[in-house]
């Protein structure tokens, strides 16, 4: 079943060029309640090393963004339009029997949930084993002192055991790392981490990111941190895209964003951040009302119906994504936070609030 | 296996991911339930998934309720003498074993000529529907009725009731159907000729109690499992909670939400039971001849089919097509229902 | 368990009609009847009867020997064993419904699998109509079909008949195999048609209910991510997927092995091969309780039995049950 490892592609990319570059990538889905713009219209960039924290709220598009990219969905009942470049290659074309030289190879995923993402009938050896096999020409030996080495690089005690044992016989934590190990196996240039530590204890949950941040490091390996918790990001990411309803709301370099946030979801979804006292997976909703629904979305500005600045202008015209007054900084809002406009818009609801709440 | 084609393997967002765990012990706890395979089959899996649902009944269906409303209509109406066939039981020797592809042809007047005492096929057929419809039908009724009523006691009751009620079920399961049949087959015909002294005792109800019997079981487990998951919905435990008696909330909350699940299978049943009757009838034990019924013509003339294979084809071939409408029907209607997990 | 069905089948049996005598001695006086009825210890009260018939050393009468001795009883008419017959006819069948098994499954897995994998396409449309009409068919219908067809029209393959196989020797040590005999009398010759008959059947079911399993199990995250890790999908379905998906195909394969040698009698008859379906179909007529009551105890002993081997093959497929065992 050994495919002959694949022949290094020549990166056709010259040293300037991104590592990813995704754009304006939409990614529908048909169902029988009507086609759901999972994600619409996504565009960013990601250099080599460098970390791309993606937050938004549960159902925001994250995961659907990420296997859309990697080219994970299936392809009956989706309709995926835009340009993904990897490396240099244009990879939406690509069948998914090309893809899988990419797969694993050169590009990998870690999932959302550890409990399900490991086959419960296969040794754990055999699956990481598995993956060096598919893609480099190696013997089963070698490949099986790879796997240990790669349990010991993500600090799985008495790799040997382990890899004999089945994932139940894991704890969460411990599956995770697995997983990471997994992704890591071949050494890909670019890893989506999909909520990694969702799923897992709060002590466990910075071991496995300082693990990820530590093998990022070692591997000069890009990577695209997902997470609806903007503190995950804060220390890690170079760069954070904030997510709502399918697109980028605001995208900005970290020490940016936190410092001159515009978008009055970033400033929601950042008051939301769970307190060290909460067990973190219980997923706060700090931010009042739902997300839209992403068949029929609201006219206007996604965010409109739950914002707190919202004026007459932002449910009539969506707003497109404005230069901020920093490089880098990119936002959709009519009347972005700290600035004059946006500070009189709050004033103006607060006192209209005051108003019908004394009425009523 | 042909090289998977450059399809892809369906993923599906993060919605509908499965419970594995739960469900290696649901196959566990199965276990005996599914010593009847095509009910099993037909409960867990529907081939229209949903798709059948809502929408109108489709082609397939409409097609199936014809035939069998063909079927059932002239075997109803030759029964009655309504029709103008010929005896099922006269000969005609200028007929005999002649088919109609036969080198010599037919007899004129025996459109699909005659068995091998020269009695006309059409005739048979027709008669022959009466005797096989009557037996599954009346079999899988009794099976309904007292498998329904021994599952609803022990899933709804549990404890030692249920305890009894399935090692009973297990019992009989641990037989082959078949088998079972054959021997409560001899035993009930033994009974009855020496109960009364004669042989007044009507064949067809001797079957019907037969295969009834060997259903029990079977349509008792899936009630018992329907039964079992409706005991435990809000609305049982509320009335229970308010006192009620157990008895009535038995027959009024739980027996009417366990009967469409049982209907559905029914109609599977009833093709199981046709089957259950020609087999019987293959082996001399069916429907007793001269009356005929669809598996006595195959079996009394199955040695002679080098010669005279329409004998056996043409009953052969209503057998099919009933079979297949029956399974058809009862999947539409599965489906329809959406009874699958409550049926297991 | 098989105390209970030895019970049911005991009470049964000798509730059947008919006096046994008539079959032994069918012209002699009652006074003989009556000798030979004590002779065979019918004149005991029912449940004596049912311990003699057991061999329970303490509670049987002197000089019986039952079950636990592993005495099957004798034959009325000829006073012939019955394990005798039973060694005769027991592996026939055996290897027919092993046959028909191996074929069935064969057949099944890589079509259900190919089923879940296009599921929702042409073909798995075209699978699955296939399979639904072959499910219509029943076992006599379809011997009958292929008798006539393959043997008396094509004369390919003989329409009735047995040679022995690898199994018979095992129990019958007179028999010699014949599987490796000349194609002419060759065993695999004579079972052909009565396996295909016995796995059509069998074919439509495992591989619906593989298909509704491996679609359930492609859906899982664990799929997604061998995806991920770029593995080809045909190693994707048949080493990852497969494997969790074939529970309750195990389950109903297992425990069809009874329900096959049950409905192996039709096809035996029409095949006229001299296996446990036919001799059951003979005890039955002509009214041999004990030989029928052994037969039934044989079938219903082989079914625990496929139920144990069930449950240990579900130990080796899946390690989880593995350890709630162990914790149990
Ligand atoms: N296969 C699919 N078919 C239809 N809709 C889908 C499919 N997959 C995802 N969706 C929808 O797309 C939207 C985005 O889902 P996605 O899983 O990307 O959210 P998310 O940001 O990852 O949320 P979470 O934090 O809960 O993981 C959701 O509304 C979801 O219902
Ligand atoms: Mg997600």
């Amino acid at each position: 079943m050994t495919q002959p490892a694949s022949a290094p592609t020549v990166s056709t990319a010259g040293p300037s060029e991104p590592l990813l570059q995704v754009e304006d990538l939409r990614t529908h889905f048909e169902t029988p309640r009507g086609i759901v713009r999972a994600v619409d219209g996504v565009s960013f960039t990601l250099a080599r090393g460098k970390t791309l924290g993606v937050v938004g709220e549960s159902g925001s598009g994250k995961t659907v963004l990420s296997r859309s990219i990697m080219g994970l969905l299936p392809k009956r009942g989706t309709i995926r339009e835009g340009s993904v470049r990897f490396d240099g290659t244009e990879i939406t074309e690509l069948s998914p029997k090309e893809m899988r030289d990419f797969w694993g190879a050169r590009m990998s995923m870690i999932f959302q949930d550890p409990m399900t993402s490991l086959n419960p009938v296969m040794k754990i050896g055999k699956q990481i084993t598995e993956s060096i096999r598919q893609h480099l020409d190696v013997d089963k030996k070698y490949a099986n002192e790879l796997g240990e080495n790669l349990l010991r690089s993500v600090r799985i005690p008495e790799p040997e055991q382990r890899l004999k044992e089945y994932p139940h016989q894991l704890s969460g934590g411990m599956r995770q790392r697995v997983c990471i190990a997994v992704a890591l196996a071949c050494g890909p240039a670019l890893l989506f981490a999909d909520e990694p530590t969702t799923a897992l204890d709060v002590t466990v949950q910075a071991q496995v990111l300082d693990l990820m941040a530590t093998q990022q490091r070692e591997r000069f390996m890009a990577i695209v941190l997902i997470t609806h918790d903007l503190g995950v990001v804060a220390g890690r990411a170079d760069e954070i895209a904030v997510m709502y309803a399918g697109r980028i709301v605001e995208k900005a370099p970290t020490s940016v964003l936190f410092s001159d946030m515009k978008m009055p979801y970033t400033e929601a979804l950042l008051s939301s951040i769970p307190k060290i006292e909460h067990p973190s997976h219980t997923r706060l909703n700090t931010i009042p009302g739902r997300p839209p629904n992403l068949v029929t979305p609201p006219q206007g500005c996604k965010f409109a119906p739950r914002c707190t600045y919202v004026q007459p202008r932002c449910l009539e015209e969506d707003p497109p994504l404005m230069p901020g007054t920093q490089p880098g900084h990119e936002y959709r809002c009519w009347f972005p936070v700290g600035t004059p406009e946006g500070a009189e818009a709050l004033a103006r609801n607060r006192a209209d609030q005051a108003v019908t709440g004394g009425a009523a | 296996m042909p090289a998977p084609p450059p399809d892809d393997i369906p993923i599906p967002g993060p919605e509908g991911q499965r419970d594995l765990d739960r469900y290696a012990e649901d196959s566990l706890d199965s276990g005996l339930a599914v010593a009847q395979t095509q009910l099993y089959v037909s409960a867990v899996e529907v081939g229209g998934e949903g798709r059948r649902r809502g929408k109108g009944l489709g082609l397939g269906a409409w097609l199936a309720i014809g035939w069998l409303t063909f079927i059932v209509a002239v075997s109803v109406l030759a029964q009655l003498g309504i029709l103008p066939l010929k005896s099922p039981t006269e000969s005609f020797s200028e007929c005999a074993r002649l088919g109609p592809f036969a080198k010599e042809g037919t007899a004129p007047g025996h459109l699909l000529g005659c068995d091998s005492n020269g009695r006309d096929m059409i005739a048979r057929m027709a008669y022959g529907g009466w005797s096989s419809l009557v037996v599954a039908t009346g079999a899988v009724l009794f099976g309904l009725v007292f498998g329904g009523i021994l599952g609803l006691l022990a899933g709804f009751f549990g404890g030692k009731i249920d305890a009894v009620i399935t090692s009973v079920f297990n019992v009989f399961l641990a037989i082959p159907a078949v088998v079972l049949a054959l021997a409560l087959v001899a035993f009930l015909q033994g009974a009855a000729s020496s109960g009364s002294g004669g042989d007044n005792v009507d064949p067809k109800l001797l079957l019907i109690l037969a295969i009834g019997i060997v259903s029990v079981p079977l349509l008792g487990r899936i009630t018992r499992a329907s039964a079992l998951t409706w005991s435990q919905r809000e609305f049982v435990l509320a009335a229970r909670a308010q006192g009620a008696k157990p008895m009535r909330i038995m027959v009024r909350e739980v027996l009417p939400n366990v009967v469409p699940a049982m209907m559905s299978i029914a109609l599977l049943a009833i093709a199981i039971a046709i089957v259950a009757e020609g087999t019987l009838s293959i082996l001399g034990v069916g429907v007793r001849p001269p009356t005929p019924s669809w598996g006595n013509i195959i079996g009394l003339d199955r040695g002679r089919i080098k010669e005279s294979p329409h004998i056996v084809f043409l009953p052969a071939i209503l057998i099919f097509f009933t079979v297949l409408s029956l399974n058809f029907l009862g999947d539409v209607v599965r489906a329809k229902l959406d009874v699958r997990e409550s049926a297991v | 368990m098989l105390l209970l069905v030895t019970f049911f089948t005991f009470s049964l049996v000798r509730l059947l009609p008919g006096d046994p005598t008539e079959t032994i001695i069918p012209f002699g006086t009652d006074q003989q009847r009556a000798q030979l009825s004590k002779d065979l210890g019918l004149d005991k009260p029912f449940l004596q009867q049912y311990v003699n018939y057991l061999g329970v050393p303490v509670l049987k009468s002197e000089g019986t020997s039952g079950l636990l001795q592993g005495e099957l009883g004798r034959k009325y008419a000829t006073n012939q064993p019955v394990s005798d017959l039973l060694n005769q006819s027991l592996p026939i069948s055996l290897q027919l419904v092993i046959y028909a098994q191996f074929l069935a499954l064969a057949i099944a897995i890589p079509l259900g699998v190919l089923a879940a994998y296009r599921s929702g396409t042409r073909t798995d449309r075209a699978i699955n109509t296939t399979a639904f009409a072959f499910l219509a068919i029943p076992n006599f219908v379809l011997a009958l079909v292929l008798s006539y067809f393959v043997g008396a029209r094509l004369k390919w393959l003989p329409t009735a008949g047995y040679q022995p196989g690898w199994l018979d020797q095992f129990f019958d040590p007179d028999r010699g195999s014949m599987i490796f005999s000349g194609w002419e009398d060759n065993h695999i010759r004579y079972m052909i048609l009565p396996v295909i008959t016995l796995a059509v059947g069998q074919i439509a079911i495992y591989m619906r209910l593989l298909r509704s399993d491996m679609i359930a199990t492609l859906q899982e995250n664990f799929i997604t991510m061998a995806k991920a890790k770029g593995v080809p999908n045909r190693r994707i379905l048949f080493r990852h997927a497969l494997r969790p998906s074939s529970l309750t195909l195990l389950t109903v394969a297992g425990l069809n092995i009874g329900t096959l040698i049950g409905g192996a009698i039709v096809v035996e008859v029409i095949f006229g091969i001299p296996g446990l379906g036919t001799q059951i179909a003979v005890a039955i007529s002509a009214r041999e309780y004990v030989e029928l009551q052994s037969y039934i105890l044989v079938l219903a002993f082989l079914f625990v039995m496929i139920n144990f081997v069930v449950d240990f093959l579900y130990i080796v497929l899946d390690p989880r049950i593995r350890r709630a065992r162990a914790a149990a």
